[in-house]
Protein backbone atom coordinates (compact mmCIF):
# COMPACT_ATOMS: atom_id res chain seq x y z
CA UNK A 1 0.00 0.00 0.00
CA UNK A 2 3.00 2.49 -0.04
CA UNK A 3 3.09 5.28 -2.88
CA UNK A 4 -0.49 6.43 -1.74
CA UNK A 5 -0.52 10.01 -2.29
CA UNK A 6 -3.12 12.12 0.40
CA UNK A 7 -3.42 15.70 -0.62
CA UNK A 8 -2.02 17.25 2.80
CA UNK A 9 -3.19 19.36 5.52
CA UNK A 10 -0.59 22.03 4.26
CA UNK A 11 -1.17 21.54 0.41
CA UNK A 12 -4.90 22.07 1.15
CA UNK A 13 -4.35 25.60 3.14
CA UNK A 14 -2.42 26.36 0.65
CA UNK A 15 -4.62 26.23 -1.56
CA UNK A 16 -7.19 28.50 -0.01
CA UNK A 17 -4.19 31.21 0.35
CA UNK A 18 -5.23 33.68 2.62
CA UNK A 19 -8.54 32.85 3.01
CA UNK A 20 -9.61 33.47 6.83
CA UNK A 21 -11.79 30.42 7.61
CA UNK A 22 -14.48 32.33 9.41
CA UNK A 23 -17.36 30.43 10.25
CA UNK A 24 -20.22 31.44 9.97
CA UNK A 25 -19.29 34.20 7.33
CA UNK A 26 -20.13 37.80 8.04
CA UNK A 27 -22.31 39.73 5.10
CA UNK A 28 -20.79 42.79 3.50
CA UNK A 29 -23.36 45.12 1.83
CA UNK A 30 -25.06 44.55 -0.36
CA UNK A 31 -23.85 44.93 -4.41
CA UNK A 32 -26.58 43.88 -6.07
CA UNK A 33 -25.47 46.49 -9.52
CA UNK A 34 -22.44 44.87 -9.99
CA UNK A 35 -23.12 42.90 -13.20
CA UNK A 36 -21.50 39.18 -13.27
CA UNK A 37 -19.02 39.48 -15.98
CA UNK A 38 -18.67 35.99 -17.66
CA UNK A 39 -15.65 33.80 -16.07
CA UNK A 40 -17.19 35.31 -12.69
CA UNK A 41 -18.92 34.36 -10.15
CA UNK A 42 -21.24 36.47 -7.38
CA UNK A 43 -21.19 34.68 -4.08
CA UNK A 44 -24.92 33.92 -2.86
CA UNK A 45 -23.75 34.88 0.86
CA UNK A 46 -21.92 38.30 0.51
CA UNK A 47 -22.93 39.53 -2.75
CA UNK A 48 -19.32 39.89 -3.96
CA UNK A 49 -18.71 39.11 -7.66
CA UNK A 50 -14.91 37.84 -8.01
CA UNK A 51 -13.59 35.11 -11.15
CA UNK A 52 -13.97 31.68 -10.57
CA UNK A 53 -10.49 30.76 -9.86
CA UNK A 54 -10.66 32.61 -6.95
CA UNK A 55 -12.47 30.10 -5.37
CA UNK A 56 -9.78 27.77 -5.30
CA UNK A 57 -9.96 24.55 -5.77
CA UNK A 58 -11.79 23.63 -2.10
CA UNK A 59 -14.97 26.20 -3.69
CA UNK A 60 -15.02 28.43 -0.81
CA UNK A 61 -15.50 32.37 -1.13
CA UNK A 62 -12.27 34.24 -0.76
CA UNK A 63 -14.70 37.05 0.80
CA UNK A 64 -16.92 35.60 3.30
CA UNK A 65 -15.82 31.85 3.12
CA UNK A 66 -19.06 30.44 1.79
CA UNK A 67 -18.80 26.90 1.34
CA UNK A 68 -19.70 26.53 -2.35
CA UNK A 69 -21.26 23.18 -3.63
CA UNK A 70 -18.99 20.40 -5.29
CA UNK A 71 -19.29 18.32 -7.71
CA UNK A 72 -18.79 14.53 -7.09
CA UNK A 73 -15.43 14.64 -9.37
CA UNK A 74 -14.25 17.48 -7.14
CA UNK A 75 -15.37 15.99 -3.95
CA UNK A 76 -13.55 12.62 -4.95
CA UNK A 77 -9.97 14.19 -5.93
CA UNK A 78 -10.05 16.53 -3.04
CA UNK A 79 -10.85 12.66 -0.17
CA UNK A 80 -8.89 10.04 -2.27
CA UNK A 81 -5.67 9.53 -2.69
CA UNK A 82 -4.14 10.41 -6.52
CA UNK A 83 -5.11 8.06 -8.30
CA UNK A 84 -6.75 5.93 -6.22
CA UNK A 85 -10.17 5.67 -7.12
CA UNK A 86 -11.85 2.77 -8.78
CA UNK A 87 -15.19 4.11 -10.08
CA UNK A 88 -18.09 0.74 -9.43
CA UNK A 89 -21.37 0.36 -11.38
CA UNK A 90 -20.80 3.34 -13.77
CA UNK A 91 -23.00 2.66 -16.47
CA UNK A 92 -26.62 2.36 -14.44
CA UNK A 93 -28.75 4.67 -16.19
CA UNK A 94 -32.59 5.20 -14.81
CA UNK A 95 -35.79 4.27 -16.91
CA UNK A 96 -39.05 5.70 -15.95
CA UNK A 97 -41.43 3.54 -14.08
CA UNK A 98 -44.44 5.71 -14.20
CA UNK A 99 -43.98 6.69 -17.38
CA UNK A 100 -43.77 10.05 -16.84
CA UNK A 101 -43.99 12.52 -19.17
CA UNK A 102 -40.50 14.06 -20.59
CA UNK A 103 -38.47 12.29 -17.97
CA UNK A 104 -36.10 10.10 -20.08
CA UNK A 105 -35.52 13.82 -21.87
CA UNK A 106 -34.60 15.22 -18.35
CA UNK A 107 -32.00 12.51 -17.45
CA UNK A 108 -30.44 13.17 -21.26
CA UNK A 109 -30.52 16.61 -20.51
CA UNK A 110 -28.82 16.42 -17.22
CA UNK A 111 -26.62 13.85 -18.13
CA UNK A 112 -25.20 16.28 -21.02
CA UNK A 113 -25.13 18.87 -19.04
CA UNK A 114 -23.39 17.31 -16.05
CA UNK A 115 -21.11 14.41 -17.64
CA UNK A 116 -22.48 12.04 -14.89
CA UNK A 117 -25.12 9.22 -15.76
CA UNK A 118 -27.11 9.97 -12.50
CA UNK A 119 -27.17 12.02 -8.55
CA UNK A 120 -24.24 9.19 -7.37
CA UNK A 121 -20.78 8.15 -8.40
CA UNK A 122 -19.58 4.83 -6.42
CA UNK A 123 -16.17 3.20 -6.10
CA UNK A 124 -13.25 2.40 -3.80
CA UNK A 125 -10.05 4.43 -2.86
CA UNK A 126 -7.59 4.67 -0.27
CA UNK A 127 -7.70 7.94 2.08
CA UNK A 128 -3.82 8.14 3.84
CA UNK A 129 -3.37 4.62 2.60
CA UNK A 130 -6.62 3.23 4.57
CA UNK A 131 -8.88 1.12 1.63
CA UNK A 132 -12.45 2.19 1.49
CA UNK A 133 -15.85 2.39 -0.36
CA UNK A 134 -16.81 5.54 -1.05
CA UNK A 135 -19.70 6.87 -2.71
CA UNK A 136 -20.27 10.70 -3.56
CA UNK A 137 -23.86 12.23 -4.83
CA UNK A 138 -24.03 15.03 -6.79
CA UNK A 139 -26.10 17.77 -6.38
CA UNK A 140 -25.67 19.07 -10.22
CA UNK A 141 -28.04 16.12 -11.56
CA UNK A 142 -31.32 16.96 -10.46
CA UNK A 143 -30.70 18.43 -7.01
CA UNK A 144 -29.05 14.40 -6.16
CA UNK A 145 -32.50 13.36 -6.03
CA UNK A 146 -32.85 9.48 -5.00
CA UNK A 147 -34.47 7.21 -7.76
CA UNK A 148 -33.54 3.89 -8.60
CA UNK A 149 -29.89 4.82 -10.04
CA UNK A 150 -28.87 6.35 -7.03
CA UNK A 151 -30.97 3.57 -4.85
CA UNK A 152 -29.06 0.74 -6.43
CA UNK A 153 -25.32 1.79 -6.60
CA UNK A 154 -25.76 2.64 -3.17
CA UNK A 155 -26.96 -0.39 -2.42
CA UNK A 156 -24.24 -2.38 -4.28
CA UNK A 157 -21.38 -0.25 -2.90
CA UNK A 158 -22.52 -1.35 0.57
CA UNK A 159 -23.01 -5.26 0.01
CA UNK A 160 -19.85 -4.91 -1.59
CA UNK A 161 -18.30 -3.30 1.56
CA UNK A 162 -19.84 -6.16 3.35
CA UNK A 163 -18.27 -9.43 1.32
CA UNK A 164 -15.03 -7.46 1.07
CA UNK A 165 -15.44 -6.11 4.81
CA UNK A 166 -14.46 -3.01 4.15
CA UNK A 167 -15.72 0.57 5.52
CA UNK A 168 -18.02 3.05 3.80
CA UNK A 169 -18.02 6.64 3.55
CA UNK A 170 -21.31 8.46 1.87
CA UNK A 171 -21.11 11.81 1.20
CA UNK A 172 -24.50 12.81 1.23
CA UNK A 173 -26.52 15.69 -0.35
CA UNK A 174 -30.27 15.39 -2.16
CA UNK A 175 -33.18 17.38 -2.14
CA UNK A 176 -34.95 14.26 -1.66
CA UNK A 177 -37.03 11.60 -3.52
CA UNK A 178 -36.95 11.45 -7.62
CA UNK A 179 -40.15 12.51 -7.85
CA UNK A 180 -40.54 11.28 -11.54
CA UNK A 181 -40.14 7.39 -10.00
CA UNK A 182 -43.17 7.56 -7.28
CA UNK A 183 -42.75 4.87 -4.89
CA UNK A 184 -39.75 3.13 -6.21
CA UNK A 185 -38.36 6.12 -4.86
CA UNK A 186 -39.68 5.64 -1.70
CA UNK A 187 -38.60 2.28 -1.81
CA UNK A 188 -35.10 3.22 -2.38
CA UNK A 189 -35.04 4.17 1.45
CA UNK A 190 -35.73 0.83 2.53
CA UNK A 191 -33.65 -0.76 -0.15
CA UNK A 192 -30.55 0.64 1.39
CA UNK A 193 -31.12 1.07 4.63
CA UNK A 194 -31.47 -2.54 4.64
CA UNK A 195 -27.98 -3.13 2.73
CA UNK A 196 -26.50 -0.42 5.73
CA UNK A 197 -27.87 -2.84 8.52
CA UNK A 198 -26.46 -6.08 6.91
CA UNK A 199 -23.38 -3.50 6.56
CA UNK A 200 -23.40 -2.57 10.82
CA UNK A 201 -24.25 -6.25 11.72
CA UNK A 202 -21.31 -7.60 10.30
CA UNK A 203 -19.06 -5.04 12.47
CA UNK A 204 -18.04 -2.85 9.86
CA UNK A 205 -17.63 1.24 9.83
CA UNK A 206 -20.07 3.26 7.63
CA UNK A 207 -19.11 7.40 8.21
CA UNK A 208 -21.75 9.59 6.33
CA UNK A 209 -20.27 13.26 5.17
CA UNK A 210 -23.92 15.49 5.17
CA UNK A 211 -22.92 18.42 2.77
CA UNK A 212 -25.25 20.94 1.17
CA UNK A 213 -28.20 20.33 0.88
CA UNK A 214 -28.99 16.93 2.14
CA UNK A 215 -33.10 16.47 2.84
CA UNK A 216 -35.58 14.51 2.27
CA UNK A 217 -35.78 10.66 1.69
CA UNK A 218 -32.08 11.04 2.14
CA UNK A 219 -32.12 12.63 5.46
CA UNK A 220 -34.46 9.90 6.68
CA UNK A 221 -32.51 7.01 5.45
CA UNK A 222 -29.04 6.24 5.12
CA UNK A 223 -27.66 10.19 5.55
CA UNK A 224 -28.30 9.58 9.08
CA UNK A 225 -27.45 6.04 9.96
CA UNK A 226 -23.89 6.23 9.78
CA UNK A 227 -21.96 4.98 13.00
CA UNK A 228 -19.91 8.49 12.93
CA UNK A 229 -22.07 11.34 11.11
CA UNK A 230 -19.91 14.24 10.13
CA UNK A 231 -20.60 17.80 8.51
CA UNK A 232 -19.31 20.11 6.36
CA UNK A 233 -19.84 23.84 8.37
CA UNK A 234 -23.19 25.51 7.58
CA UNK A 235 -24.93 22.79 5.03
CA UNK A 236 -28.46 22.52 5.13
CA UNK A 237 -29.42 19.20 6.99
CA UNK A 238 -33.48 18.64 7.35
CA UNK A 239 -36.13 16.46 6.88
CA UNK A 240 -38.78 18.65 5.91
CA UNK A 241 -38.18 21.65 3.77
CA UNK A 242 -38.13 24.73 5.04
CA UNK A 243 -40.48 26.67 3.11
CA UNK A 244 -43.26 23.54 4.13
CA UNK A 245 -42.57 24.13 7.79
CA UNK A 246 -42.96 27.78 7.31
CA UNK A 247 -46.37 27.02 5.87
CA UNK A 248 -47.47 24.81 8.85
CA UNK A 249 -46.44 26.86 11.44
CA UNK A 250 -47.12 30.12 9.75
CA UNK A 251 -44.06 31.92 10.92
CA UNK A 252 -40.95 32.77 9.42
CA UNK A 253 -37.94 30.10 10.35
CA UNK A 254 -34.73 32.06 11.60
CA UNK A 255 -31.62 31.56 9.66
CA UNK A 256 -29.82 28.56 11.98
CA UNK A 257 -32.62 26.45 11.51
CA UNK A 258 -31.87 22.81 9.95
CA UNK A 259 -27.61 24.07 9.63
CA UNK A 260 -25.11 21.66 10.54
CA UNK A 261 -24.59 23.58 13.90
CA UNK A 262 -28.46 22.87 14.78
CA UNK A 263 -27.95 19.74 14.52
CA UNK A 264 -24.71 19.01 15.71
CA UNK A 265 -26.71 21.19 19.10
CA UNK A 266 -29.24 18.94 18.66
CA UNK A 267 -27.00 15.60 18.80
CA UNK A 268 -27.89 14.44 15.16
CA UNK A 269 -24.06 15.35 14.12
CA UNK A 270 -21.21 14.22 15.48
CA UNK A 271 -18.57 16.67 14.49
CA UNK A 272 -18.44 19.40 11.73
CA UNK A 273 -15.01 19.67 9.67
CA UNK A 274 -14.13 22.23 7.63
CA UNK A 275 -13.32 20.72 3.79
CA UNK A 276 -9.66 21.11 4.30
CA UNK A 277 -9.34 19.18 7.21
CA UNK A 278 -11.82 16.36 5.93
CA UNK A 279 -9.43 13.97 4.24
CA UNK A 280 -7.28 13.95 7.18
CA UNK A 281 -10.24 13.50 9.87
CA UNK A 282 -11.45 10.88 7.95
CA UNK A 283 -8.01 8.89 7.34
CA UNK A 284 -7.67 9.30 11.30
CA UNK A 285 -11.34 7.74 12.22
CA UNK A 286 -10.50 4.96 9.29
CA UNK A 287 -7.01 4.02 10.98
CA UNK A 288 -8.83 4.38 14.55
CA UNK A 289 -11.50 1.46 13.11
CA UNK A 290 -8.37 -0.36 11.33
CA UNK A 291 -5.95 -0.80 14.19
CA UNK A 292 -3.47 0.57 11.99
CA UNK A 293 -2.07 3.60 14.10
CA UNK A 294 0.69 4.24 11.92
CA UNK A 295 -1.25 4.14 8.65
CA UNK A 296 -1.04 0.69 5.89
CA UNK A 297 2.03 -1.34 5.42
CA UNK B 1 -63.58 4.50 -15.10
CA UNK B 2 -62.73 5.72 -11.70
CA UNK B 3 -59.75 8.19 -11.09
CA UNK B 4 -57.12 7.34 -8.70
CA UNK B 5 -58.17 10.52 -7.18
CA UNK B 6 -61.51 8.96 -5.82
CA UNK B 7 -59.11 6.96 -4.01
CA UNK B 8 -57.41 9.51 -2.68
CA UNK B 9 -61.15 10.68 -1.55
CA UNK B 10 -62.36 7.73 0.05
CA UNK B 11 -58.83 7.01 1.63
CA UNK B 12 -59.19 10.74 3.26
CA UNK B 13 -62.71 10.22 4.58
CA UNK B 14 -63.03 11.33 8.16
CA UNK B 15 -65.75 8.77 8.34
CA UNK B 16 -63.32 5.84 7.11
CA UNK B 17 -62.32 3.72 10.18
CA UNK B 18 -59.32 4.29 11.44
CA UNK B 19 -56.54 1.71 13.20
CA UNK B 20 -57.79 1.36 16.67
CA UNK B 21 -61.74 0.33 15.18
CA UNK B 22 -59.53 -2.25 13.46
CA UNK B 23 -57.36 -3.07 16.35
CA UNK B 24 -60.67 -3.08 18.61
CA UNK B 25 -62.62 -5.77 16.58
CA UNK B 26 -60.11 -7.67 14.80
CA UNK B 27 -57.29 -8.50 18.14
CA UNK B 28 -58.99 -9.38 21.35
CA UNK B 29 -58.06 -7.66 24.80
CA UNK B 30 -55.90 -5.04 23.36
CA UNK B 31 -53.36 -3.61 26.44
CA UNK B 32 -52.32 -0.07 24.77
CA UNK B 33 -48.53 0.67 25.74
CA UNK B 34 -47.78 3.98 26.16
CA UNK B 35 -44.56 6.09 25.08
CA UNK B 36 -40.99 6.26 23.27
CA UNK B 37 -39.54 6.22 26.83
CA UNK B 38 -36.98 9.29 25.71
CA UNK B 39 -39.41 12.15 25.35
CA UNK B 40 -42.74 11.71 25.60
CA UNK B 41 -46.21 9.89 24.47
CA UNK B 42 -47.43 10.51 20.21
CA UNK B 43 -51.09 10.10 20.61
CA UNK B 44 -50.93 9.70 16.62
CA UNK B 45 -49.22 6.63 16.99
CA UNK B 46 -51.17 3.41 19.04
CA UNK B 47 -49.64 0.27 20.14
CA UNK B 48 -49.75 -2.56 22.67
CA UNK B 49 -50.17 -6.08 22.64
CA UNK B 50 -53.08 -7.97 22.22
CA UNK B 51 -54.16 -11.68 20.78
CA UNK B 52 -54.80 -12.31 17.29
CA UNK B 53 -57.67 -15.52 18.28
CA UNK B 54 -54.71 -17.40 20.49
CA UNK B 55 -51.26 -15.98 19.13
CA UNK B 56 -50.33 -12.71 21.20
CA UNK B 57 -48.95 -10.25 18.96
CA UNK B 58 -47.97 -6.39 18.98
CA UNK B 59 -49.97 -4.30 16.93
CA UNK B 60 -49.45 -0.39 15.94
CA UNK B 61 -50.93 1.96 13.88
CA UNK B 62 -51.13 5.05 12.93
CA UNK B 63 -54.28 6.89 14.63
CA UNK B 64 -56.03 9.95 12.45
CA UNK B 65 -59.15 11.11 14.84
CA UNK B 66 -63.00 11.11 14.27
CA UNK B 67 -63.61 14.63 15.53
CA UNK B 68 -61.73 17.90 15.22
CA UNK B 69 -60.84 17.90 19.06
CA UNK B 70 -59.27 13.91 18.36
CA UNK B 71 -57.76 15.12 15.36
CA UNK B 72 -56.14 17.88 17.46
CA UNK B 73 -54.59 15.78 19.88
CA UNK B 74 -54.04 12.96 17.31
CA UNK B 75 -52.18 15.74 15.32
CA UNK B 76 -54.52 14.74 12.23
CA UNK B 77 -52.40 11.34 12.66
CA UNK B 78 -49.13 12.95 11.27
CA UNK B 79 -46.49 11.26 13.76
CA UNK B 80 -43.62 12.97 15.74
CA UNK B 81 -40.11 11.51 16.21
CA UNK B 82 -40.89 10.20 19.31
CA UNK B 83 -44.23 8.60 17.43
CA UNK B 84 -41.37 6.72 15.30
CA UNK B 85 -39.66 5.71 18.20
CA UNK B 86 -42.34 4.83 20.48
CA UNK B 87 -43.47 2.18 17.62
CA UNK B 88 -39.55 1.07 17.37
CA UNK B 89 -39.87 0.39 21.07
CA UNK B 90 -42.59 -1.75 20.86
CA UNK B 91 -41.67 -3.54 17.65
CA UNK B 92 -38.20 -4.35 19.37
CA UNK B 93 -40.23 -5.41 22.95
CA UNK B 94 -42.02 -7.92 20.41
CA UNK B 95 -38.70 -9.01 19.03
CA UNK B 96 -37.51 -9.80 22.77
CA UNK B 97 -41.17 -11.76 23.00
CA UNK B 98 -40.95 -13.35 20.07
CA UNK B 99 -44.30 -11.89 19.09
CA UNK B 100 -45.27 -11.03 15.52
CA UNK B 101 -45.63 -7.70 14.64
CA UNK B 102 -48.70 -6.20 12.65
CA UNK B 103 -48.68 -2.39 11.90
CA UNK B 104 -51.90 -0.80 10.42
CA UNK B 105 -50.55 2.53 8.67
CA UNK B 106 -52.93 5.75 8.00
CA UNK B 107 -50.94 8.62 7.77
CA UNK B 108 -50.80 11.59 4.84
CA UNK B 109 -46.97 11.92 5.98
CA UNK B 110 -44.42 12.19 8.84
CA UNK B 111 -45.64 15.89 10.69
CA UNK B 112 -43.33 18.80 9.50
CA UNK B 113 -42.81 20.98 12.16
CA UNK B 114 -40.10 22.91 14.22
CA UNK B 115 -39.87 20.42 17.11
CA UNK B 116 -39.81 17.41 14.72
CA UNK B 117 -36.92 18.77 13.24
CA UNK B 118 -35.55 19.42 16.58
CA UNK B 119 -35.95 15.82 17.54
CA UNK B 120 -34.94 14.37 14.42
CA UNK B 121 -37.64 13.38 12.31
CA UNK B 122 -35.69 12.13 9.66
CA UNK B 123 -33.40 10.52 12.00
CA UNK B 124 -36.49 8.92 13.77
CA UNK B 125 -37.48 7.22 10.25
CA UNK B 126 -34.19 6.23 9.06
CA UNK B 127 -33.38 4.30 12.37
CA UNK B 128 -36.86 2.62 11.93
CA UNK B 129 -35.89 1.16 8.23
CA UNK B 130 -32.98 0.12 9.70
CA UNK B 131 -33.97 -1.82 12.54
CA UNK B 132 -37.34 -2.99 10.79
CA UNK B 133 -35.27 -4.64 8.41
CA UNK B 134 -33.89 -6.79 10.80
CA UNK B 135 -36.36 -7.52 13.38
CA UNK B 136 -36.19 -11.34 14.02
CA UNK B 137 -40.21 -11.76 14.10
CA UNK B 138 -42.98 -12.21 11.33
CA UNK B 139 -43.66 -8.46 10.28
CA UNK B 140 -47.30 -7.92 8.57
CA UNK B 141 -48.50 -3.73 7.38
CA UNK B 142 -51.50 -3.04 6.36
CA UNK B 143 -51.95 0.29 4.37
CA UNK B 144 -55.85 1.29 5.78
CA UNK B 145 -56.01 4.77 4.80
CA UNK B 146 -52.99 7.09 3.45
CA UNK B 147 -49.74 5.93 3.13
CA UNK B 148 -47.77 8.90 2.56
CA UNK B 149 -44.48 8.40 2.13
CA UNK B 150 -41.53 8.36 4.66
CA UNK B 151 -43.80 8.50 7.48
CA UNK B 152 -45.67 5.63 6.08
CA UNK B 153 -42.86 3.47 5.32
CA UNK B 154 -41.74 3.82 8.69
CA UNK B 155 -44.03 1.31 9.75
CA UNK B 156 -43.68 -0.65 6.56
CA UNK B 157 -40.33 -1.97 5.80
CA UNK B 158 -42.20 -5.95 6.43
CA UNK B 159 -42.32 -9.32 5.36
CA UNK B 160 -45.36 -8.38 3.55
CA UNK B 161 -47.13 -5.01 2.75
CA UNK B 162 -50.91 -5.16 2.28
CA UNK B 163 -53.12 -2.40 1.50
CA UNK B 164 -57.23 -1.80 1.83
CA UNK B 165 -58.79 -1.49 -1.56
CA UNK B 166 -59.20 2.01 -1.34
CA UNK B 167 -56.42 3.13 0.53
CA UNK B 168 -53.25 5.15 -1.33
CA UNK B 169 -49.66 5.04 -1.23
CA UNK B 170 -46.84 7.40 -2.51
CA UNK B 171 -44.19 9.05 -2.08
CA UNK B 172 -46.40 12.52 -1.49
CA UNK B 173 -49.89 13.92 -2.16
CA UNK B 174 -50.76 14.20 -5.54
CA UNK B 175 -51.26 18.35 -4.51
CA UNK B 176 -47.86 17.91 -3.30
CA UNK B 177 -46.37 16.11 -6.98
CA UNK B 178 -48.60 18.39 -8.79
CA UNK B 179 -47.06 21.49 -6.92
CA UNK B 180 -43.13 20.24 -7.41
CA UNK B 181 -43.74 18.59 -10.85
CA UNK B 182 -45.66 21.38 -12.69
CA UNK B 183 -45.86 24.10 -10.12
CA UNK B 184 -49.54 23.83 -9.87
CA UNK B 185 -51.40 21.83 -6.94
CA UNK B 186 -54.70 22.06 -8.75
CA UNK B 187 -53.57 19.31 -11.40
CA UNK B 188 -53.35 16.73 -8.15
CA UNK B 189 -55.98 14.76 -10.18
CA UNK B 190 -53.89 14.25 -13.18
CA UNK B 191 -51.05 13.51 -11.19
CA UNK B 192 -53.26 11.10 -9.10
CA UNK B 193 -53.29 8.87 -12.00
CA UNK B 194 -49.58 9.47 -13.19
CA UNK B 195 -48.55 8.44 -9.51
CA UNK B 196 -49.82 4.43 -9.76
CA UNK B 197 -51.05 5.54 -5.89
CA UNK B 198 -53.65 2.80 -5.72
CA UNK B 199 -53.75 -0.78 -4.35
CA UNK B 200 -54.64 -2.41 -7.86
CA UNK B 201 -51.89 -0.44 -9.51
CA UNK B 202 -49.13 -1.47 -6.44
CA UNK B 203 -50.21 -4.75 -6.59
CA UNK B 204 -49.25 -4.79 -10.26
CA UNK B 205 -45.96 -2.68 -10.09
CA UNK B 206 -45.06 -6.05 -7.27
CA UNK B 207 -44.84 -3.25 -4.24
CA UNK B 208 -47.40 -4.70 -2.28
CA UNK B 209 -48.50 -8.65 -1.73
CA UNK B 210 -52.50 -8.56 -1.12
CA UNK B 211 -55.35 -6.13 -1.80
CA UNK B 212 -58.02 -6.44 0.74
CA UNK B 213 -61.93 -5.75 -0.50
CA UNK B 214 -63.57 -2.78 0.61
CA UNK B 215 -67.25 -2.59 -0.40
CA UNK B 216 -68.56 0.12 -2.79
CA UNK B 217 -68.19 3.22 -2.04
CA UNK B 218 -65.74 2.21 1.15
CA UNK B 219 -65.06 0.39 3.89
CA UNK B 220 -66.97 2.78 6.22
CA UNK B 221 -69.90 1.45 4.42
CA UNK B 222 -69.76 -2.31 5.53
CA UNK B 223 -66.74 -2.00 8.44
CA UNK B 224 -67.20 -5.37 9.46
CA UNK B 225 -67.14 -7.01 5.87
CA UNK B 226 -63.58 -5.58 5.74
CA UNK B 227 -62.49 -5.90 8.95
CA UNK B 228 -63.25 -9.86 8.71
CA UNK B 229 -61.82 -10.55 6.00
CA UNK B 230 -58.59 -8.70 7.13
CA UNK B 231 -58.66 -11.02 10.36
CA UNK B 232 -58.85 -13.38 8.83
CA UNK B 233 -56.11 -13.03 6.15
CA UNK B 234 -53.91 -12.02 9.00
CA UNK B 235 -54.69 -15.05 10.33
CA UNK B 236 -53.61 -17.54 7.17
CA UNK B 237 -50.89 -15.34 6.95
CA UNK B 238 -49.21 -15.44 10.28
CA UNK B 239 -49.89 -19.03 10.46
CA UNK B 240 -47.29 -19.57 7.55
CA UNK B 241 -44.92 -16.82 8.18
CA UNK B 242 -43.93 -17.80 11.98
CA UNK B 243 -43.36 -21.44 10.62
CA UNK B 244 -40.73 -20.12 8.95
CA UNK B 245 -36.85 -20.44 10.13
CA UNK B 246 -35.82 -16.94 11.59
CA UNK B 247 -32.87 -16.66 8.64
CA UNK B 248 -35.40 -17.63 5.73
CA UNK B 249 -37.63 -14.70 6.82
CA UNK B 250 -35.01 -12.26 7.29
CA UNK B 251 -33.37 -13.39 3.64
CA UNK B 252 -36.78 -13.40 2.03
CA UNK B 253 -37.33 -9.83 3.79
CA UNK B 254 -33.91 -8.46 2.17
CA UNK B 255 -35.14 -9.67 -0.99
CA UNK B 256 -38.57 -8.09 -1.05
CA UNK B 257 -37.09 -4.69 -0.70
CA UNK B 258 -33.82 -5.62 -2.78
CA UNK B 259 -35.47 -6.21 -5.67
CA UNK B 260 -37.25 -2.60 -6.32
CA UNK B 261 -35.80 -0.44 -8.44
CA UNK B 262 -35.83 0.35 -12.77
CA UNK B 263 -32.80 0.76 -14.27
CA UNK B 264 -30.60 0.16 -17.58
CA UNK B 265 -26.98 -1.19 -17.30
Amino acid sequence: MAGFKLPDLDTLRSRVKDIKLELPGKKEPAKEDVPVPAGGIKCPSCENVFEKKELGKLKICPKCARYFRLNSKERIRLTADEGSFKEMDAALRAKNPLDFPDYEEKIARMQEKTGLKDAVITGTCTIGGEKTVIGVMDSGFMMASMGSVVGEKLTRAFEYATKNRLPIIIFACSGGARMQEGIVSLMQMAKVSAAAAKHSQAGLLYITVLTDPTTGGVTASFAMLGDIIISEPKALIGFAGRRVIEGTIKQKLPDEFQTAEFQLEHGFVDLIVTREEMPIKLRDILRLHSGRKDGAE
Amino acid sequence: MAGAYDNVKIARKVSRPTALDYINHIFEGFVELHGDRQFRDDKAVVGGVAWLVDRPVTVIGIQKGKSMEENIERNFGSPHPEGYRKALRLMKQAEKFGRPIINLINTSGAYCGVGAEERGQGEAIARNLLEMAELKVPTISVVIGEGGSGGALALAVTDRVWMLENSVYAILSPEGFASILWKDANRAKEAADVMKLTANDLLEMGMIEKVIKEVKGGAQNDFGFTANLLKSKLVTELDMLCDKPIDQLLSERYARFRKFGEFSE
